[in-house]
């Protein structure tokens, strides 16, 4: 540490300034001037100027991929609304460490201020309450996931929607046979029939259905969330549709194992607009 | 140099000398008039010694154990400590990050009561082990940036790089100014860009592309300004040095033997809290060193008289 840069101790002042021609004739330099206590102080502050103005500038650009929402996130249950969730989280993790099913992953530094927050892949591992108790939410310590919320028929952090009606196997009228999601899929599930207290891979479970109703029966809410009713007007007899009620909670659990690729039904965030 | 004077210093004001002097100090420094062949043995002494890090060795094994006791915690789902460093729990206990936990409520206009509890519980863990001790003792980014400055100490000895130091009171500035971001904002825009936060997280649930940021910042520390961040930035360091002066560990001055060589400086983070090193400033035989200090040890490792220590106050020489 010598030369212009440093602040003028005593001990470091003179330090640096050894004649060039110590040093090889190659890597010649421009003598340095030497500068004033003043001069020195000004440079400095110049600097610390720079430097303040710059992390400030920075910090509106993380604005970017949340404004344009280039990734909507399904947040963990109890999340209020994407604005609140987002200024309220604090990062920690907590949340994605209780997960039984481990359901929770964090975003990366590309969702801007989103970034480290918690959200739900639920084609790749959903949600599927077998925690029983929130876990999530009694995890946060912030309220970022609210502890408002006492049952998971009270959560509202997303809402399925049939979104290619086409593939769907029950319109078809066609039933299904095997693993969901073939022999590779790593997600879990709870079979209460199975297992009550613990998830087990969904490729471990073979369905056996007349009629695909996947999304309907391993709903963790049932009825009031989702139905399979006739389809009227069907060109094939017995051809049915799913059909999502005020009831769902976004937990993703049909997404996760609906057995077309890619899903027929999927899960959208409720999240509200952020606010600027 | 009274406690009001060491925070201002750690605001950053350049160190002020103290007007008077204790009559026994007064003594102290009599008695090292004319005495500069003897550093100057001393110094050459110290060249030839080996390096001492018994100090730096003890507080990185207790840096990596802590933060490899959050990832054992999780890959173990051993439920001993939850979460990272920017908020957890440890056995059950709520602990928060004082300075993130305020930029939460600024950002929410609301306190939550867990983050209140947190704060509180880890103000008196660093009330009682020792305000910046977090720094030198548990952060991540801390030993990433020790590192970084070796390179850069043998980059600037071989001429390569220059150190160019910004005013201190920048931190204070940065400080004030994520605060008022997260309160006008509603978000906490400094998490996203905290060190601290970003390889905490990585060494428990595995590394991201915020890592990036991460190595654009040690990279400007390499190359352009050595230890900038935790000099000049740092809003969370600048939190737990106003815990310093409460802090019973702390380090301690002694006068008496003292070569005023400087090394302590040398290899000090902040090394505006050794200005009583320098020859004749001292204003007492013992003096505390100032609120900035993270109880890192490096000083107290490199004195070549023992003028510097760790002592325990109330506990007399049980260090």
């Amino acid at each position: 540490m010598s030369d212009e840069a440093t602040n003028g101790t005593a001990a470091s002042a003179g330090a640096g300034e050894e004649p060039s021609a110590s040093r090889p004739k190659s890597v010649r330099r421009k003598p340095r001037r030497r500068l004033s206590r003043q001069q020195q102080r000004r440079r400095q502050l110049l600097r610390s100027g720079l430097a303040a103005v710059g992390l400030t500038l920075l910090q509106p650009l993380a604005y970017l991929p949340v404004l344009r929402r280039l990734h909507a996130r399904l947040r963990p249950p109890g999340a209020q609304g994407e604005d609140h969730f987002l200024g309220a989280c604090i990062k920690c993790g907590q949340c994605v460490q209780v997960c039984p099913v481990e359901a929770i992953t964090f975003a990366d530094i590309d969702e801007g201020f989103g970034s480290a927050a918690p959200f739900v892949d639920s084609r790749a591992q959903a949600c599927d309450f077998s925690c029983d108790a929130l876990s999530c939410i009694l995890a946060c310590p912030t309220g970022a996931l609210t502890h408002d919320i006492r049952t998971k028929e009270e959560v509202r952090s997303g809402l399925a929607r049939l979104a290619r009606p086409d593939t769907c196997l029950a319109r078809q009228g066609s039933g299904f046979r095997g693993a969901a999601r073939g022999p590779d899929f790593t997600g879990r599930l709870r079979y209460e029939a199975v297992d009550r207290w613990n998830a087990i891979p969904v490729v471990d479970h073979r369905y056996e259905r007349e009629i695909c109703d996947l999304c309907v029966v391993e709903c963790p809410i049932g009825e009031s969330a989702i139905q399979l009713m006739e389809l009227a007007g069907a060109e094939t007899p017995g051809a049915k549709t799913p059909v999502v009620r005020d009831g769902c909670v976004g937990c993703g659990v049909c997404e996760m194992i609906c057995p077309q690729q890619p899903a027929c039904i999927v899960v959208e965030p409720r999240s509200e607009e952020v606010r600027v | 140099m009274s406690l009001l004077g060491d925070y201002w210093t750690m605001l950053g004001r350049v160190p002020e000398r103290s007007k008077s002097r204790s009559d026994e100090a007064e003594v102290m420094h009599g008695r090292k008039r004319g005495r500069g062949l003897e550093v100057a043995r001393l110094i050459e002494e110290m060249a030839g010694a080996k390096a001492n890090h018994k100090w730096r060795n003890r507080r990185w094994g207790v840096l990596i154990v802590v933060n490899l006791l959050f990832t054992l915690s999780y890959w173990l789902d051993v439920q001993l400590v939850e979460g990272s460093l920017t908020a957890s729990r440890f056995l059950g206990f709520h602990m928060a990050d004082v300075y993130s936990s305020l930029l939460v409520a600024l950002a929410q206009h609301h306190v939550p009561i867990n983050l209140v509890i947190g704060s509180v519980t880890v103000l008196l863990l660093w009330g009682l082990i020792g305000g910046r001790a977090f720094c030198s003792w548990i952060c991540p980014y801390h030993l990433l940036a020790e590192l970084a400055e070796m390179l850069h100490a043998r980059l600037a000895a071989a001429g390569l790089v220059v150190d160019h130091p910004l005013h201190r009171g920048t931190r204070v500035v940065m400080w004030l100014l994520f605060a008022l971001l997260a309160l006008v904002s509603g978000h906490t825009l400094f998490l996203t860009l905290n060190p601290v936060g970003i390889l905490s997280r990585a060494v428990i649930y595995g590394p991201s592309l915020a890592l990036l940021w991460v190595l654009l910042v040690i990279g400007f520390e390499i190359v352009y300004s050595r230890r900038a961040w935790c000099r000049y930035i740092c809003p969370i360091g600048l939190t737990y040095g106003a815990l310093g002066p409460f802090a019973p560990i702390r380090i301690e001055y002694k006068l008496e033997a003292c070569a005023h060589e400087g090394e302590c400086r040398k290899v000090c983070e902040v090394s505006h809290v050794l200005d009583m090193t320098i020859k004749g400033r001292s204003p007492h035989s013992h003096v505390d060193v100032g609120p900035d200090c993270t109880r890192c040890g490096l000083c107290v490792d490199i004195c070549p008289t023992k003028s510097l220590d760790f002592k325990m106050k109330g506990l007399g020489d049980l260090l």
